[in-house]
């Protein structure tokens, strides 16, 4: 008898094992928990955006039948803590649920307790909240000069942090600040570019907006909290903080996750009232977030303003760049929202060796909705800031694009390369990548044939960034919960394989790669592999999936654990065939002594006697279940390149995305469909922000775009096919060689896109344009007027 | 997105329908629900009874009746978009039905719901208007027809009564007849819609009927447009001169983020002279 022989996994295009369930509509969210005696909740929200609290009167609520209780900000101050923060900057106290002053549009000022959702919504509806309105600080620049007001007392100016400088002559705490070597470059420099920018406020739109359930057992004093989550067992460490709770009393589970784009990596105010409704009344309870919230109460991303100074010489070898960062954070502090543009600061060396450079970041408060972390998180705006920048120098100098580019590169065998801005690159070969993408769509040919088309009136441009981002986040002193990774394998006693892991997959296929990697580490179908994940009760410990760290972190956990488990496997092996544990290979579905096949068992009949171990063998415990944390050495630094060719209507100022061809190097690949799919994600959110998506406030605080009527969202019919290449520079910091790519693709599609586009108007001397690319804004440019 | 509470009806024919829509009670009329249903998430539309028309047979069907296209007013925008007939008697208004939405809202959302809602970016009413349709209206005291370009009031409001529904349109076969638009990013209504509709004769435009949508309160014909290209030639000059003050006469033009009003008669004289020279080669 022949077994089919079993295929080595790891680098395979496998289907993602989770999509039939998730495309079937059998996931289980966290709307999906049903829980007898189940109670909702809904938030009465602010409709101003910055007002003190005149009356709040909640009795019509009160009195609606099925309504179970109503809280009040202020009453919700008796049993919940202000809400913490993940950054050890000063920060104003943010309660969960308002109390006096609201400061944004879609703030909580009451939570009603009822026994369906609609009821709760009617009583939400019923609650009258009087409102002293403040002025509301809605434009950044004339935020930081104290106008109209202040968003917080205590914080003069709306300055939330900073100035804070950083790069080179600056010391890791900012405090020792030489300006000679940044001096001399712009000295030294026979031209200079400057540019104010703006990477403008992104909303994260996640297909499932978020969601909680917190079932409080008052018999056990335990707690169970479901929540649509990128991280439970931060999750589960923040409300043992806020509640008082041992974390052993609480269990965090992230059911199938819809998404999070990093939006759903804060512990938000909802979370927390949640739990505590619950502890507080001992009932279970449910609040998900509709649409219409999770607009203005989910976090946005982005929203920096850079004011860009790049010194070169007429070569086109750039000296030093000078960086003037505002970050519009919104009215408060989140978990992660003042590290957020620390990143933008960290990248600002781009992909190129730049001897010099000053990078300055304030950040500042605003009566908008919080930012916090939006796919990319901080690199997507560095990337953005310097790309363009170059591309005007390119432009001003006459010269390709991607001339300038090669010229300021970091030299592949400058590896490990410290950067300016303290960064270490772990490793790269830019040239290559950007030689590729060159390759690819026949750089040469594609500018004579803009030129053709621009000959026949056609307004065609052509445009090309590079980025490198820092991923596989990350040594624990870049995260204050730790930046390493656990996994835990077990050989089950038929054979199967059952997995943890600390990294929390909400659409990033790692039930899948993973199990490619166990698959064949073990030799074993990978139907016999389950990943589990996303439940604090069955993953001992994690951190979670966030910074495109699930592979690079996650998967080197899960890898080590594998290798313990296996050398264990191996001794009972040994035992039972009489060799060598250092003699014992597992290959497809067998475990055998090296050179004699003949010596052998199945993987299942090994693992059952790992179980029923008679006679123990010496110096063995019992059992096949075996833990790794992975601390990883450094970040990985993924880059690439990507070029694109859009196209915009004379007459409406429309823009068309043409073509995008990206070289992505992400290190090794477990599997090239999956890191498709994450690029292509990654490419849709890029093209969005560079052509249409864009959070607009009113001058009085209100969100303009709070709904898909007005947000607009980019569609397949907004895209070309994407033409995608890879380079594979792996990463030495784990042992995978995987670098990450959760996030890539939002970072040289949106750049390339304003590139190209302001290359195609470059005949009506347009040098910069700010995002999103409205028809609009396109059209006055080629009326002769401003954007 | 939730709605605050209300009672459903299924009507089990138009005179069932009518007669609870006279009985007051704050009834709306729901056909596909896909203009109704939002404002009632959003809270922005409180109806206490929906009276369901979508299944009465009487509100169906696109067929030709004494040299006439008559369309249902319950048919869905992909069965006018789709239709045979529609395609090869009128193919401007196929294209106006396939603009619409995606295809979910394509195949839910009504002919007689747009007209009656009469959003001032809806496609319809500058198809309705183009092709000098007749709205075909019923009520409890029996039916009557109103032309498109006396149906059209105002910002949401039309010459439809209380207690009367939409049960068809009619108009006649045009075949050199489009629609350009200029989509908003995000709605995809359009910003700017014109329909046109030409009468050629040899190589000359004997009369033409310009609707534009999008831009004001309502749907409106283009009058100067229509005037500017009788009796000329059916050329690119023609069509060119004839849009170029399309927007001249435009009073209280929208502006919102997505487009000015300055940017939106830019775009009225652009998609007029593109609706004209598509109906043109059509012809």
């Amino acid at each position: 008898m022949s077994s089919p022989v079993l295929p080595k996994l790891v680098g395979q295009r496998v289907k993602r094992r989770e999509d039939p369930r998730l495309i079937q509509g059998r996931g289980t969210y966290v709307d999906d928990v049903k829980i007898v005696g189940l109670q909702h909740l809904a938030f009465k929200r602010s409709d101003v955006a910055h007002g003190r609290i005149r009356r709040i009167d909640t009795s019509a609520a009160e009195a609606m039948e099925g309504v179970e209780a109503v809280f009040t900000g202020r009453q919700v101050a008796e049993f919940l803590k202000p809400m913490p923060i993940g950054t050890p900057f000063p920060s104003p106290e943010h309660r969960a649920v308002a109390v006096d002053v609201v400061r944004y549009a879609g703030e909580p000022v009451a939570v009603v307790v009822a026994a369906d959702r609609y009821v709760a919504r009617d009583a939400a509806d019923a609650i009258v909240v009087e409102y002293d309105q403040l002025p509301a600080v809605v434009d950044p620049d004339l935020a930081l000069t104290g106008r109209p007001g202040l968003v917080h007392e205590g914080f003069a100016n709306n300055v939330a942090l900073g100035p804070f400088p950083s790069g080179t002559g600056v010391s890791p705490d900012g405090k020792s600040v030489d300006d000679s070597a940044v001096d001399e470059a712009f000295r030294n420099a026979e031209i200079v570019i400057s540019q104010r920018m703006h990477n403008q406020r992104l909303i994260p739109n996640a297909m499932e907006p978020r969601g909680v359930v917190a079932h409080f057992e008052p018999g056990r004093g335990t707690m169970t909290v479901w929540s649509s989550t990128q991280n439970p067992h931060i999750l589960r460490s923040m409300l043992a903080t806020v509640l008082g709770m041992g974390e052993d009393q609480i269990r965090a589970i992230a059911p199938e996750v819809g998404g999070g784009f990093g939006a759903k990596i804060n512990i938000y105010g909802e979370e927390y009232v949640t739990a505590a409704v619950s502890r507080k009344l001992g009932i279970p309870v449910k609040w998900i977030e509709d649409r219409s919230e999770a607009f203005v109460a989910t976090t946005h991303g982005r929203d920096i303003i850079c004011h860009i100074d790049v010194a070169a010489r007429r070569d086109g070898r750039v000296l030093g760049i000078k960086m003037r960062l505002i970050a519009d954070i919104g009215a408060y502090n989140m978990l992660l929202t003042a590290a957020i543009p620390t990143l933008t600061m960290l990248m600002a060396n781009a992909t190129y060796d730049i001897p010099a450079i000053r990078a300055t970041l304030t950040e500042v408060f605003t009566n908008k909705t919080p930012t916090d972390a939006y796919r990319g998180a901080g690199r997507p705006e560095a990337t953005y800031f310097v790309e363009r920048a170059l591309d005007m120098l390119a432009r001003e100098l006459k010269m390709d694009g991607a001339e300038v580019r090669r010229r300021n590169f970091i030299p592949k065998d400058k590896f490990p390369y410290q950067t300016q801005m303290g960064a270490i690159y772990d490793s790269g070969d830019y040239e290559k990548a950007l030689d590729a993408a060159l390759a690819a769509c026949d750089w040469e040919n594609l500018k004579r044939e803009r030129d053709r088309q621009r000959a026949e009136g056609r307004l065609v441009g052509i445009g090309l960034s590079m980025y490198v981002e820092v991923c596989g986040i990350g040594p624990s002193a870049s995260l204050p919960t730790g930046g390493w990774e656990h996994s835990q394998v077990t050989i089950e006693r038929d054979g199967r394989i059952s997995a943890t892991t600390g990294a929390s997959p909400h659409g990033q296929g790692n039930e899948t790669t993973f199990a490619q990697m166990l698959a064949d580490q073990f030799g074993v179908p990978i139907e016999h592999v389950t990943i589990h994940h996303g439940d604090t009760a069955v993953v001992k410990q994690g951190i979670g999936t966030f910074g495109s760290r699930s592979q690079a972190v996650g998967g080197a956990a899960l890898h080590m654990a594998g290798g313990k488990v296996k050398a264990k496997m191996a001794r009972f092996a040994a035992a039972l065939l009489e060799a060598a544990p250092e003699d014992i290979v597992f290959e497809q579905g067998a475990v055998m002594v090296k050179g004699a096949p003949a010596r052998a068992k199945t993987f299942a009949e090994v693992a059952s006697f790992a179980y029923i171990p008679v006679p123990l063998p010496e110096g063995l415990e019992p059992g096949l279940s075996e833990e790794a944390f992975f601390e990883p050495s450094n970040n990985t630094y993924p880059f690439g390149c990507h070029i694109c060719v859009v196209e915009v209507d004379r007459e409406t100022g429309e823009p068309k995305l043409q073509r995008l061809v990206a070289v992505d190097d992400a290190g090794n690949l477990i599997n090239p469909l999956i890191v498709e799919g994450q690029i292509h994600g990654g490419l849709a959110q890029g093209i969005g922000q560079a052509l249409l998506e864009e959070a607009v406030y009113s001058s009085d605080g209100q969100l303009v775009t709070g709904s898909y009527m007005d947000y607009a969202m980019p569609r397949a019919t907004d895209f070309p096919w994407f033409e995608m290449h890879t380079t594979v520079t792996p990463t030495p910091v784990n042992p995978l060689g995987a670098k990450g790519v959760g996030e890539a693709g939002t970072l040289g599609s949106t750049p390339a896109i304003v590139n190209a586009v302001v290359d195609a108007l470059s005949a009506y001397g347009v040098t910069h344009v700010d995002m999103a690319l409205r028809p609009e804004k396109l059209w006055r440019l080629m009326q002769g007027g401003r954007a | 997105m939730i709605p605050s509470s209300f009672d459903y009806y299924r009507a089990a024919s138009l005179d069932d329908a009518i007669a609870k829509l006279a009985a007051g009670d704050g009834a709306k009329i729901l056909a596909g629900g896909h203009s109704l249903i939002p404002l009632m998430k959003l809270r922005l539309s409180e109806p206490q009874l929906l009276v369901d028309v979508a299944r009465l047979p009487e509100l169906s069907g696109i067929r030709r009746q004494d040299g006439l296209i008559e369309i249902g007013a319950g048919t869905v925008h992909h069965a006018v978009a789709s239709s045979a007939l529609v395609r090869d008697a009128c193919p401007m208004l196929a294209e106006v039905a396939g603009a619409i939405g995606d295809p979910q809202v394509r195949n839910r959302g009504t002919l007689g719901g747009s007209l009656a809602h009469a959003d001032p970016a809806a496609d319809y009413p500058a198809a309705m208007l183009a092709l000098d349709a007749e709205i075909v209206l019923r009520g409890p005291g029996g039916t009557r027809t109103v032309r498109a370009r006396d149906f059209f009031l105002g910002l949401f409001t039309v010459d439809l009564a209380p207690d009367e529904l939409i049960v068809a349109v009619r108009f006649a076969p045009a075949r050199a007849a489009a629609y350009a638009r200029l989509s908003q990013r995000a709605s995809h209504f359009p910003i700017v819609g014109v329909a046109a509709v030409l009468d050629l004769q040899g190589g000359t435009v004997r009369g033409a009927r310009v609707g534009l949508t999008g831009v004001g309160t309502h749907a409106t014909r283009l009058a100067a447009v229509e005037q500017a290209l009788a009796g000329r030639p059916a050329d690119a000059a023609t069509f060119e001169a004839a849009a170029a003050h399309a927007a001249d006469g435009l009073e209280d033009v929208n502006a919102d983020i997505h487009a000015s009003a300055e940017y939106r008669r830019a775009m009225v004289v652009v998609f007029t002279r593109r609706a004209l020279a598509d109906a043109a080669a059509r012809g």
